[in-house]
């Protein structure tokens, strides 16, 4: 089938896509390096989904090349609470995302790029993948010490963590995606993936913290254009295709038939918290009322995101037990999230006796238990 | 391709691999975890897609198991009915090691490893016919294996041959229709079909950039199941608030508004408040007004008890604004309006509307309210009858500016800005006359503004 010049270039991805391994003259058949005209990480990490879940790959690989604005990105199989610290997230705006290949806890912003390489679940190899990407940053500058561990990281002068890699397998189709720090903003990377909160227990994928560095501090004139291309360069060169990168926009229906539901259910609560695996969490805290110091316990248990057991023991007769027990009840069931709390406990405070004390007792014990989550 | 006698066929093609009973009691089959690549020989089981019992199409995903940073998928290679999982959750599970037992019919429906189609000895006859969940289905062998290449199950195609019999059509129909037609069609010859007219149409030059139009020969099946789900959280919350708001007797009172002089008050204040970098909308004015209003009618400021034995007449007048979120209906209310400029008030509605919409709002914001407004009118709609939100006695509920015809003083039509109000108030404590009184006191300020400075302390 022969595409005519005329169709616009949107359309003509979406033949170039839809084509057959036989009988298609273009390389395309054989390849494709695709690259992201968004930085918004729902939208990219459905880009994967969709590549994923649509397009034949039975003889043919794609390489998709794409930056977030700052975000966190976790683990499938990961728990938020236990890899970052969602309060700076929440003042600075950074996106928290779940993706759906395994591994750890990672932060993107525009100064890391993300390589996905597709293939066929049978040619799934993780290993000359990331030796690509070593030979194209050495391709750029040969002094640069850089390898691939056996973790599939990449380091950098043997110490420091420029990549992480992560993995998903479907029936037909696998991909290996990975970061490369180029110039992303460290300091904030390792203030985010702290997490503050204490007493987790979770059988979730932990990650492991590394010591990071930014190819940029090792040589400031490399820029993330240039190691973009050139990785481009280098996985044309190794699949024999036309080093030609084609500009994907990730919310163009026409090209990608039902990417939009995608984009949408990855931000989803659902996905993001409801996802995470059963946990639970045990610690006490301070409180300071009127000068006095109250230890208060807590116990509660998250399942699908949402509290199942909630256990708060306070100091004898510092709160009525009723309404201690009315606060444990409401919480059942709900989500375990700052913001749904607050709601949930100031409209209780309605039906609540009308008295001044208790109140700012409520609403005490409420910001502290809120700072749990 | 060898020759069979019909009878020969059809007991081969039943039982291809295994011998099956006649009819309901299938086979256990163990489904092994097969082979993940890169020499993988154990993975770790983190979700269960499916439960003892659960019955699974082939191609369903069944559980997700990771190893070493990779998540995999696994799928179905059955039809049947789950019988036994294997493993826990956190489980390690090992490839080759049987994952879950399925019972499972005859095995018509195998997908091998590499998909592999049906043995030549049974495309010696024309037509193939067979038992899907009971519904016999006719389709050529080279459609069956069209089907199979696309990951298509029969019983989901609507046949438009001869006594519904599936044609190549029918496969490209719902193929194109599930996915946009993305997986293209085998390259094998004998079956690449002619493309479907409507798939050829978009690659001339006249129909650049249109939606491909994908004929349906589906009859309409409405295929929604009700859902039912337990009510939680907040909305737990809002259950108990509203039912206890309920117990109060409500009464109601409605008024109309002329907010002429006010619209353009405000467009001449609006970029005096821009320069201070807050937003200014009619809100601040009417949550002065009722401030000033509360002033002489101290009893609309109140709370009651339980039993309504005592009344509190509040000092401060909190008053509260609601609010639409993610949520829900969230109301944070602004304090000490008796005390702030209509410019202060602007300010801090702002900070809860940012607040608000980022989920960010804290507990001191959200209670302590002893006065309510809902501007229902930016969404829409006229009279309302609003709840009172308890512990509080009154409130207010305001509907959408529109500009319609009114009458001046000397009798000429102008054009007017109406806006309707609609209180409610506990009758136990405060009466008609009260309500009405505040109201037109209320209105009075709105109407002629300059009428409220007097009063502004």
């Amino acid at each position: 089938m022969v595409i005519p010049s005329s169709l616009k270039n949107g359309l003509r991805l979406f033949y170039v896509l839809k084509i057959s391994a036989a009988g298609f003259k273009c390389t395309a058949n054989r390849g494709l390096i695709l690259q992201s005209v968004s930085s918004d990480v729902y939208q990219n990490l459905a880009v994967e989904d969709w590549i994923h879940d649509n397009m034949n790959l039975e003889n043919r690989q794609v390489l998709f090349l794409w930056r977030n604005s700052p975000t966190v990105v976790i683990g499938r199989h990961q728990n938020p609470w236990q890899e970052c610290n969602l309060k700076i997230m929440r003042k600075k705006n950074i996106k928290l995302a779940r993706r759906r290949s395994g591994g750890g806890t990672v932060y993107h912003d525009l100064g890391n790029i993300n390589f996905t390489f597709f293939t066929p679940k049978k040619k799934y190899e993780r290993m000359e993948n990331l030796k690509l990407v070593v030979k194209a940053l050495k391709g750029l500058r040969p002094q640069l010490d850089v390898h691939a561990t056996d973790r599939y990281d990449l380091l950098l002068d043997g110490n420091f963590k420029i990549s992480g890699t992560a993995a998903k397998l479907g029936r037909t189709v696998a991909y290996h995606h990975c970061t490369l720090l180029c110039s992303a903003d460290r300091f904030l990377l390792s203030s985010v993936l702290k997490s503050p909160y204490k007493g987790i227990k979770s059988n979730a994928t932990p990650s492991m913290p590394a010591l990071v560095k930014n190819l940029f501090e090792e040589d400031p004139t490399l820029t993330y254009e240039m190691v973009m291309d050139a990785v481009a360069a280098e996985y044309a060169r190794c699949h024999q295709i036309d080093h030609h990168i084609t500009l994907i926009n990730p919310a163009d229906e026409t090209v990608f038939p039902g990417i939009n539901n995608k984009t949408k259910e990855l931000q989803t609560w659902e996905w993001i918290y409801g996802k995470t695996p059963k946990f639970s969490i045990t610690t006490c805290f301070n409180m300071v009322y009127e000068q006095s110091l109250l230890e208060v316990k807590v116990d509660i248990h998250v399942k699908h995101g949402r509290i199942e057991v909630c256990n708060i023991d306070l100091p004898e007769q510092w709160l009525p037990p009723a309404m201690c027990n009315e606060l444990e009840k409401n919480l059942i069931g709900s989500k375990f999230c700052p913001s749904e709390t607050t709601a949930l406990a100031s409209a209780l405070l309605r039906i609540c006796p009308q008295n001044y004390e208790l109140h700012s007792k409520w609403s005490l014990l409420c910001e502290n238990v809120m700072t749990l989550m | 391709m060898s020759i069979f006698d019909k009878s020969a066929f059809k007991f081969n093609h039943q039982h291809r691999l295994f011998r099956t009973s006649a009819i309901s009691n299938g086979q256990i089959v163990q489904f092994k975890l097969s082979d993940i690549g890169e020499g993988i020989t154990e993975v770790t089981v983190k979700e269960w897609y499916v439960k003892e019992g659960d019955s699974v199409s082939q191609f369903d995903s069944i559980c997700e198991v990771q190893s070493d940073k990779a998540s995999v998928t696994i799928t179905s290679r059955y039809d049947g009915i789950i019988r036994k999982l294997h493993y826990n959750l956190d489980e390690i599970a090992f490839v080759g090691k049987p994952l879950v037992d399925i019972e499972t019919d005859a095995l018509k429906d195998v997908a091998s490893e590499e998909d592999v189609v049906e043995t030549p000895a049974v495309s010696h006859e024309e037509h193939t016919h067979q038992e899907i969940k009971g519904h016999k289905t006719l389709a050529t062998p080279a459609v069956r294996r069209l089907a199979m290449e696309n990951n298509i199950k029969l019983s989901e195609v609507v046949g438009t041959g001869k006594d519904n019999r599936i044609l190549k059509e029918d496969i490209l129909n719902y193929l194109a229709k599930q996915t946009g037609a993305i997986l293209p069609p085998s390259p094998k010859p004998e079956i690449i079909p002619p493309l479907p007219k409507s798939e050829t149409a978009p690659a001339a030059p006249k129909d650049k950039g249109t939606k491909i139009p994908i004929p349906i020969s589906k009859p309409i099946v409405f295929a929604g199941k009700d859902k039912t789900e337990a009510v939680t959280g907040f909305h737990k919350a809002m259950v108990k608030t509203m039912t206890a708001a309920l117990k109060i007797p409500h009464f109601g009172y409605c008024d109309e508004i002329d907010l002429t002089q006010l619209v353009q008050l405000r467009e001449e204040l609006k970029p005096l408040a821009q320069v201070r970098g807050v937003k200014l909308s009619f809100m601040p004015f009417f949550i002065k007004a009722a401030s000033l209003g509360l002033m002489h009618y101290p009893i609309l400021n109140a709370s009651v008890d339980e039993n309504c034995q005592n009344i509190t007449y509040k000092a401060s007048h909190n008053i509260g604004v609601a609010m639409d979120t993610e949520q829900g209906l969230i109301v944070p209310n602004v304090k000490n309006v008796q005390v702030c400029s209509v410019f202060e008030i602007a300010f801090e509605l702002n900070r809860l509307l940012t607040l608000g919409s980022a989920g960010q709002l804290g507990t001191n914001d959200l209670t302590g309210g002893t006065f309510t407004l809902s501007n229902i009118g930016t969404i829409g709609g006229t009279y309302a009858k609003p709840v009172i939100l308890p512990p509080e006695v009154a409130i207010g509920a305001l509907g959408k500016i529109q500009v319609l015809p009114r009458f001046n003083g000397n009798g000429e039509v102008f054009k007017a800005q109406i806006m309707n109000v609609s209180w409610s108030a506990d009758h136990r404590i405060i009466d008609g006359a009260t309500m009405a009184r505040f109201s037109n006191l209320w209105k009075s300020y709105l109407e002629s503004p300059a009428s409220m400075l007097l009063d502004l302390k």
